[in-house]
């Protein structure tokens, strides 16, 4: 098996992993879902800078080399993911102290039906 | 090299440091701070919008590396003209949270808000594609904690919707990013414009994927139906001085819809040219139409501001989408008008909010309160502006993008939508106002509110009414600023000079 399709196939699967729990209603798979996104995306930007085994990330006339950039790209992109992931996972439990509810919505369980709140959004 | 391009950006971040500093927190410091600093930037804002505007593209590269290798600072007439409206409703979002103490109901009050300006000001310059994700990452992060400033449970449940559809929203940029840079091999804007007219017809499916993917995002950003969900809750459980400041962050996404779409996917572009323009018209009407039905329908001010936001950018983005000379002139008029209606809306629904008391903004008749004269003028003159009636800069706004829309195939559906969202913005106003200003008994509500606290909303008035009587030299300036995006080769060869194609 070639590394391309490895990769395109690990791609995919975390991809698809990854909406598969954004779209469901707790916040936890959602954190978990943003956290698989976020691997897919490192791993596909990463990719775009074409796939090459064993060559150095120099520019040298006539040589081969590794594109640097989308390797400095994904470094960015994890530190931002990264911070991201611990604030929404802050955020989520400080939300689930306060209300009670872990739902995305924060709809409590039972249905809320006062007139007054939430208008109409 | 102009180093006043890079201070919009240096400016906040330095300030931002020092106010995270205990002392900051502990006294008065961060205040000054953050208001000197704001004033600072008000002045910054009007230097670069006075340099720009004889036309000449002005390019910053950042650590004096060449584009299209390092980070390039754009300033031209677009550019500057948002660095401009930035400032100058922040410097009103900001007096107003002094003013009413916002900034005391927490710790991070003023960093978070220096790094906003950051963001959008880092966001309004860069040339460079990655730079200008890592600058709404700026952006957001500050807004996530400016949205959650102040605390109480609705405001963190409409933080988590925020945070989570707004990091799914950077996720795919960086999937638009990478393929772009896949095919292209550049980040640099305008470098990208080059290699995409040259493109081969192999590479042409691939742009186009990128090119819809990276719209899909700013059209998130721009609260473009159906992607506008996260918007009324989140802007109508904050509180209003953020809420004010948020009504740019819309308009963040109108203008990299415009910058990137003039610059990399113009006319040169082949197959790609004016890749959003086939989807763009119907949804615009759509989510105007769905903002002002909102309008009619919500049962709270701040509710009813956050609808007015989505409508008002409608309207915007139908101009943006007809990617015409004339009509995006006309959009770029009708923008600071779109955000600083959108912001008074915000700030007198606070104010009002605070008058009432336990009732807080909902439509609902309650006891007389403090100030109701003034507030009522107030409110009467942001209904005027959002909904677009003379004598206001919205109507003139309304007018100019209705003409010249006129020549346009769809002009049927776009004066039909214009024309019947504003007589809803106007019904759903009036009910709205009369509700809360008219239907009341003699007992009064008991705490007087803080003085001055008004003043800030005035002020955004005031800038409204110069927009109006300025209305001759500001659609002079739109024109040309619409003429530069309608020329990307000047922006081209400020960025690469006689570097280009050669690379």
């Amino acid at each position: 098996m070639s590394i391309e399709f490895l990769l395109a196939s690990a791609i995919a699967v975390l991809t698809a992993a990854g909406i598969y729990l954004v779209l469901r209603a707790q916040t936890f798979s959602v954190v978990l879902g943003l956290a698989m996104l976020s691997y897919a995306i490192n791993a596909f930007l990463f990719a775009m800078g074409r796939l090459k085994v064993d060559l150095p990330p120099i520019y040298e006339t006539g040589a081969e080399y590794t594109d640097p950039l989308p390797q400095a790209l994904v470094l960015t992109a994890i530190v931002i993911a990264f911070g991201m992931t611990a604030l929404v996972v802050v955020l989520a439990l400080r939300t689930y102290l306060e209300t009670g509810s872990e739902h995305v919505d924060g709809t409590p369980e039972v249905e809320d039906t006062h007139p007054d709140r939430g208008g109409g959004a | 090299m102009m180093h006043l391009i890079v201070a919009p950006i240096l400016l906040p971040a330095i300030i931002a440091a020092l106010g995270v500093l205990r002392i900051s927190r502990a006294t008065q410091l961060g205040r000054y701070l953050s208001v000197a600093a704001m004033v600072a930037q008000v002045g910054i804002a009007v230097a670069l919008f006075l340099t720009a505007s004889d036309g000449t593209i002005r390019v910053y590269e950042m650590g004096d590396w060449r584009a299209p290798f390092g980070i390039v600072l754009v300033l031209d007439r677009l550019s500057a003209m948002m660095v401009l409206l930035t400032s100058l409703l922040a410097a009103a979002a900001l007096a107003h949270g002094v003013a009413t103490s916002l900034d005391r109901r927490g710790w991070h009050f003023h960093p978070l808000f220096q790094f906003q300006l950051l963001g959008l000001n880092g966001a309004f310059l860069t040339g460079d594609l990655f730079n200008l994700f890592v600058f709404f990452e700026v952006l957001l992060i500050a807004s996530y904690g400016l949205l959650l400033h102040g605390q109480g449970a609705a405001r963190l449940q409409a933080g988590v919707q925020y945070v989570i559809v707004n990091l799914v929203g950077s996720t795919v940029f960086l999937v638009a990013v990478g393929i772009l840079y896949g095919v292209t091999g550049t980040l640099n804007m305008a470098d990208m414009a080059v290699r995409i007219a040259a493109a081969p017809a192999g590479d042409q499916a691939l742009i186009r994927v990128g090119a819809q993917v990276l719209m899909a995002v700013f059209a998130l950003k721009a609260a473009l139906l159906p992607l506008h969900l996260w918007l009324p809750r989140a802007y109508s459980n904050t509180s209003g001085a953020v809420a004010a400041l948020f009504a740019i962050l819309t308009k963040v996404g109108v203008y990299s819809i415009l910058r990137v779409t003039t610059l990399v996917f113009g006319a040169d572009a082949g197959a790609v040219a004016w890749a959003p323009a086939s989807w763009m018209l119907p949804l615009a009407l759509l989510s105007l139409a769905a903002g002002f039905i909102g309008v009619l329908a919500a049962r709270r001010l701040r509710v009813l501001a956050a609808f007015g936001v989505i409508g008002s950018t409608g309207t915007l983005l139908a101009a943006v989408a007809l990617f015409d000379r004339d009509a995006i002139a006309a959009a770029l008029y009708y923008l600071p008008h779109s955000t600083l209606a959108g912001a008074i809306l915000f700030l007198v629904a606070d104010l009002v909010g605070r008058a009432r008391g336990d009732l807080d903004d909902r439509l609902h008749p309650g006891r007389t309160f403090a100030r109701r004269a003034q507030l009522s003028l107030l409110f009467l003159l942001s209904a005027i502006a959002l909904a677009g009636l003379p004598p206001l800069s919205g109507f003139i706004g309304k007018l100019l993008i209705l003409s010249t829309a006129s020549a346009s195939p769809a002009a049927p559906w776009i004066w039909g939508a214009i024309l019947v969202t504003t007589f809803l913005a106007m019904i759903g106003l009036a009910r709205a106002g009369s509700v809360v200003f008219w239907k009341v008994s003699a007992a009064e509500v008991r705490p007087p509110p803080r003085r001055w606290t008004t003043g800030p909303a005035w002020a955004i008035f005031a800038l409204l009414a110069m927009l109006t009587i300025f209305a001759g030299p500001a659609t002079d300036y739109a024109a040309a600023a619409a003429g530069q995006l309608f020329a990307p080769d000047g922006y081209i060869d400020a960025v690469l000079g006689e570097r280009r194609g050669d690379i």
